[in-house]
């Protein structure tokens, strides 16, 4: 017995999961037409400042006449709303789509913080068992609404604050119709740069442009040169150090460094 | 997925898909030349994986909604996360009992539940939403939960 496989079936398919999907990339894509740059702000280590430093150097941009938008794409520990002041008030939903919050200095956003209740965590309905199965993929669904669903509007800048570690940067990369530009934040411990390095390397292999690293929180407790030493690894340029208490001009400088890079 | 007659070697096409609503899927497939129908049933957990992409098994039955996952599938959203108001929804009116029974729609999804249940009614020339509208929509949409 003979049996075609599935590549050689070649009969109209009503429910058209392929095409479902290509139209969900289409729509991506159509979205961030007027998006003029985006940039994923990553590091494989989390608390090392990624949603500080985005919020104020979005800010900073958007001071100078920059259209800025952040998308939080860090769904279960999202803080870019409260950061930048918009994490109350109710998101408006158009035919094409649904507007993002205004926050600090004209900034857009929109955050997981927006729409769930004080101090719920992110859960989905669904069966509790195995739902690691379909879980990640409902919050890479969740990404993609954000970034397609989401009437943007013409921005010069729209910074991707990701969380911690690798997955989610993946889950972007694959949605975007070309690879994202990469601000990398750090502090300058060696175990930061560890962490730093490997989700580097790993967005490079997704063929993620390095726009460059920040190294956060310098001056304190936290003692290294990780930044120095990322830059040069990677040949990509060191954008600024931030101490513990930045004041308005840093981020004003970095934003302006940011504008130049990308 | 795709389903294929062996003995007609033809390729079996989507028929109906039904939700119980005890979170399974079945799904009936036909082949067009000998007509057998065989039934697709997945357990809750692969219907979930399914919804969870954004998908549907069959074809859409409605025009994708703005973050029609994140506020169809997220549990403890903000009751006034969303203000639907400024959507247009025409000349449909929503009966009483249809509006009490739409008020039991958790906040958070009830204005883009109650603008697919509109647009049916909109689409179709009904005027008024009434419950028995709500019925059939559902039954025809596959809108389960809503």
């Amino acid at each position: 017995m003979r049996i075609r496989t599935y590549h050689e079936l070649t009969e109209p398919d009503r429910s058209g999961l392929a095409t479902q999907i290509v139209a969900q990339r289409r729509r991506v894509a159509q979205r961030l037409a007027g998006v003029a740059r985006l940039i994923a702000v990553m590091s494989g280590k989390g608390g090392v400042g990624k949603s500080y430093v985005t919020a104020h150097a979005a800010r900073a941009l958007a001071r100078v006449g920059r259209r800025v938008g952040v998308l939080d794409a860090d769904l279960n520990g999202p803080t870019a709303a409260r950061l930048l002041g918009a994490r109350d008030g109710r998101l408006a939903v158009r035919e094409d789509g649904v507007e993002p919050a205004v926050g600090a200095d004209g900034v857009r956003v929109v955050s997981m913080d927006q729409l769930l209740a004080d101090g719920h965590p992110l859960a989905f309905r669904g069966p509790e068992a195995e739902s690691f199965v379909w879980r990640g993929a409902a919050e890479a669904a969740a990404l993609r609404e954000f970034v397609a669903d989401v009437a943007w509007g013409a921005l010069d800048v729209l910074f991707v604050d990701l969380p911690p570690g690798l997955a989610r940067f993946q889950e972007l990369a694959e949605l975007l119709p070309a690879p994202p530009a990469v601000l990398t934040v750090t502090i300058p411990t060696a175990e930061s740069g560890d962490a730093v390095r490997r989700a580097l390397r790993a967005a490079l292999a997704c063929g993620a442009t390095p726009l460059g690293i920040v190294e956060n929180m310098v001056g304190g407790a936290f003692v290294g040169e990780a930044g120095d030493t990322l830059a040069r690894e990677f040949g990509t340029p060191l954008l600024a150090r931030v101490p513990w208490h930045p004041t308005p001009d840093v981020w004003q400088q970095l934003a302006e460094t940011i504008w130049n890079a990308v | 997925m795709k389903f294929l007659c062996v003995d007609c070697d033809r390729q079996m096409t989507f028929e109906e898909r039904r939700l119980p609503g005890d979170g399974t899927l079945a799904a009936a497939f036909r082949c067009p030349q000998c007509g057998r129908v065989v039934a697709m049933l997945t357990n809750p957990m692969e219907t979930q994986l399914v919804a969870s992409l954004g998908v549907q098994i069959g074809g859409r039955t409605i025009p994708a909604q703005p973050l029609e996952m994140v506020r169809g599938m997220v549990a403890g959203g903000k009751e006034d996360a969303f203000d639907d108001g400024k959507r247009e929804t025409g000349n449909v009116t929503w009966s009483a009992d249809a509006q009490e029974r739409l008020a039991r729609v958790p906040g958070f999804v009830r204005g883009m539940v109650k603008k697919i249940y509109t647009d049916y009614a909109k689409e179709r020339g009904i005027a008024e939403v009434t419950t028995a509208v709500m019925d059939a929509a559902r039954a025809e949409l596959g809108l389960e939960g809503m």
